[in-house]
């Protein structure tokens, strides 16, 4: 059974008469790494809060079609339950940070969740360590960088133990290096811990490496799924979306009639397959 | 001309941010600063119109010292347009919201209706002219802060991650349009850490970390440079690493266009 | 210059034996030093109780942003000082209410200045305040730093676009201010509709009965603080009533003009 499971999914939020989404079926197996991307306005972030319940309790709106998470029906349930098995971070690492220590943001959660003194140290110790932010834990996030504002979040998210991941833009204020680097833990997350994960990016060319599925959103509906070689393969940049330079180079090569065996997704395929046109 | 001369700056809790910046930039360049977040890029660039007065050092605008001259003053031939659009909107309607720095500079109010009436129309948001500017969408409520800034005409313009939070086709939009004033013979200088979108359109760039100017010169040169890339906490363009790694190929090739043009003449050879 | 008055009762980290004092023993301190103040009127005995405060702020090592808060306050002492010498009071009583204003304002910088929000959060908490309470306490506090910035950058956008805030009669200057409240507030409400949606994320109010994580302990040295403080209120209070104490006349007065 898939963890994620979105049948015919539309949204309009109240007060707007467009439908943010429209009849988006989607499913997401355990474990797997998810790419959302789109151009501006596609619904992405829209999606993204159908999972944890915001969409349609803190965005009130017209909602038909049914979202299930881990089992259990996504509009139905108050986000506070849902977080327990769906944990998002945002965009904006500081306004999802909330205390003035590193250790105490991350005991947030599961304080909130009621859990003991000592359970909740255990998953703190352990939330930190995943994250290696554990020599962090006594230092303010506001006085952190932006990429270990985010590794923060993560931290905190993590800490409640949650099955899913979604991570909506969370590279956007962070600058190249570290977006690699939150990108390369939120890929260790997935392998080691199985944890399945959702990203909207617009960064594909730093993200493509860690996911298994690419989905692309437009005006509210999907027009692409499917692993990163078929959906770039679809001329996926002609809708919008930065697919990674090395990708769209390729593609213009086989315009010109290159013979291209592969397209590639990530820098390391292009050099194989640059080596393998240049000496041909 | 922008004139910088060993430019220091210390907020007033004493903590030092630019230690002696020193670069000039001639009427009608192209040019980015990049450097990774801290660096100081925003810090500078406010000292251009006089937000930040040097606590060492001078910045000259055209020949006029910025540590005596008051804002208003400079920000006409200074525009800056800052990163978050939504920390400057206040205005009922899209149009008061672009007259308004016309309003602040004493123009007459047929000069501002035309004036309005023209960056609109150049932006593509006419259609919104009597909306309220809270109401439109992100990518809207950055295009009205540009027209804000843009509707004075000043001769230096300088951007502040303009790049954040935009899809693939905005940037392309705001590349292009970049590049369009730029042939306007206006100054104009792009703060970013966006690495591929500055290797499109190739400026000159200045790399600023802790503090420090440490490379200014050609995109093609610095961007493919790894020790400076990486000391700015960049990455250099995809299109650079692929090169890079493959024998034979020239190391300063950084956008796509370029890069297919140097593959194809490869393959020719060849064959 | 009124900025300088905030800078003394903004929490700064440190290590000081003032700093790790417990909250509430420090709490229980500054509430007799409040009280002393309010119990003389005497200027030798008020003057005493200001400069024993001194200690304590070097403890803390915050003499300068100490010093920032009293010249910030002087504006306001001053005022005290002629309201009192206008309204009939002697040189020496006006001087008495001075220093006695100068004492409170002390003794709260103190607190401030050496207590973590999240610390003054927590002692709530454990003193059985509803837990949204101490919440909302600590995240203003913690989000004046924040919204301070947002502050500055606004005026610096809006300046860079002609705004002139110091010129013009009092009325343009006023309304030279909307376009700062206004991108100040939709800002403000735009981020508390991201934290709230954080909240909701990591199942903010899900259970009534939070265990925190941290908790906090009073040491020997916290009760030897309380207990200190309290035979020194029923010391000064015993005094107050009974004692005879030094004093001092100042005879210089206004001349009545009314």
């Amino acid at each position: 059974m898939p963890i994620i499971d979105i049948k015919d999914l539309s949204f309009s939020y109240a007060g707007t008469t467009r439908p943010s989404l429209s009849n988006v079926n989607l499913e997401v197996k355990k474990g797997e790494f998810v790419i959302v991307t789109g151009p501006s306005g596609c619904g992405k972030t829209t999606l993204c809060r159908c999972l944890n319940g915001l969409v349609p309790n803190f965005y009130a709106g017209e909602l038909t079609g049914e979202v299930l998470v881990c089992g259990l029906n996504a509009q139905r349930q108050p986000t506070s339950v849902l977080s327990h098995h769906v944990g998002f971070v945002f965009q904006n690492p500081e306004n999802q940070l909330f205390s003035l220590t590193v250790e105490r943001d991350v005991a947030f959660g599961p304080e909130n969740l009621g859990l003991s003194r000592d359970e909740t140290r255990r998953r703190v110790e352990w939330a930190l360590e995943v994250t290696g932010i554990g020599g962090l834990r006594d230092r303010a996030p506001y006085e952190l960088s932006g990429g270990q504002q985010q590794r923060v979040a993560l931290a905190s998210v993590l800490a409640m133990e949650p099955e899913i991941m979604v991570l909506d833009e969370p590279t956007s204020f962070l600058d190249p290096r570290s977006s690699r680097e939150i990108l390369g833990v939120v890929a260790k997350l997935n392998r080691d811990l199985g944890i399945t994960v959702v990203l909207v990016e617009h960064r594909l060319d730093l993200a493509t490496r860690h996911c298994s599925r690419i989905v692309v959103l437009d005006k509210g509906t999907v027009v692409l799924d499917g692993p990163p070689k078929d959906v770039y393969g679809r001329q996926a940049h002609l809708i919008g979306i930065g697919v990674p330079k090395v990708t769209l180079l390729f593609h213009l090569l086989k315009q010109d009639g290159v013979e291209i065996e592969k397209i590639p997704v990530t820098v390391e395929e292009a050099e194989a397959e640059l080596r393998g046109i240049l000496t041909h | 001309m922008i004139m910088v001369e060993n430019l220091r700056y210390a907020y007033p809790n004493g903590n030092e941010v630019l230690h002696g910046v020193n670069l000039n930039i001639g009427d009608g360049e192209f040019v980015a600063i990049m450097g990774e977040n801290g660096a100081g890029k925003t810090t500078l660039v406010k000292t251009f119109n006089g937000l930040l007065k040097p606590t060492g050092g001078k910045v000259l605008i055209d020949d006029v010292e910025t540590r005596k001259t008051s804002v208003a003053t400079l920000a006409r031939s200074v525009g800056l347009v800052f990163q978050n659009p939504d920390h400057q909107l206040f205005c009922e309607t899209v149009r008061d919201e672009v007259a308004y720095s016309l309003r602040n500079f004493g123009y007459p109010p047929d000069v501002i209706e035309r004036r309005v009436r023209g960056i609109l129309e150049t932006l593509d948001l006419m259609p919104y002219v009597d909306s309220s500017p809270f109401m439109l969408s992100g990518g809207e409520r950055k295009r009205v802060a540009l027209a804000s800034v843009l509707v004075w005409n000043p001769k230096h313009i300088v951007l502040d991650e303009p790049t954040i939070g935009q899809d693939y086709q905005q940037k392309d939009r705001l590349r292009n349009f970049i590049v369009q004033l730029n042939t306007q013979q206006k100054t104009v200088v792009v703060v970013t850490h966006d690495v591929e979108f500055i290797a499109e359109c190739r400026p000159r760039v200045i790399l600023l970390s802790g503090g420090r100017i440490i490379a200014d010169g050609k995109a093609e040169e610095i961007l493919t440079d790894k020790a400076l890339t990486e000391k700015a906490s960049l990455i250099r363009p995809q299109i650079s690493l692929l090169f890079s790694s493959v024998a034979n190929l020239p190391r300063d090739v950084i956008d796509v266009f370029s890069a297919k043009a140097v593959i194809n003449s490869a393959i020719r050879r060849r064959t | 210059m009124s900025m300088r008055i905030f800078e003394g009762f903004k929490f700064t980290k440190l290590q000081t034996p003032i700093h790790l004092m417990d909250p509430r023993a420090k709490f229980i301190m500054i509430m007799v030093v409040f009280v002393i103040s309010l119990l003389f009127t005497n200027v030798l005995i008020l003057t005493v109780i200001f400069l024993a405060q001194l200690p304590l702020v070097w403890l803390g090592r915050s003499m300068r942003r100490w010093g920032g808060s009293m010249k910030g306050g002087f504006l306001l002492a001053g005022l005290i000082f002629f309201m009192n010498l206008i309204t009939g009071s002697t040189f020496t009583y006006s001087l008495a209410m001075t220093i006695r204003f100068l004492a409170l304002l002390s003794s709260f910088s103190i607190f401030f200045m050496t207590t973590s929000p999240d610390d003054l959060g927590l002692a709530l908490e454990q003193a059985h305040v509803p837990y949204s309470l101490c919440f909302t306490f600590t995240t203003a506090v913690r989000l004046v730093p924040t919204m301070a910035v947002d502050a500055q950058t606004v005026i610096d956008a809006q300046r860079s676009r002609g705004l002139e805030l110091d010129k013009g009669n009092l009325l343009k200057r006023i309304r030279n201010y909307i376009p700062i409240l206004i991108p100040l507030i939709v800002s403000a409400i735009r981020r508390s509709v991201e934290l709230a949606e954080a909240l909701e994320s990591r199942a903010f109010g899900l259970s009534s009965k939070r265990q925190p994580l941290i908790v906090l302990e009073m040491k020997a040295s916290d009760y030897l603080v309380v207990v200190v403080s309290l035979l020194l209120l029923s010391l000064a209070g015993w005094a107050s009533l009974y004692a005879q104490l030094p004093s001092i006349e100042i005879p210089l007065q206004l001349p009545r003009f009314w």
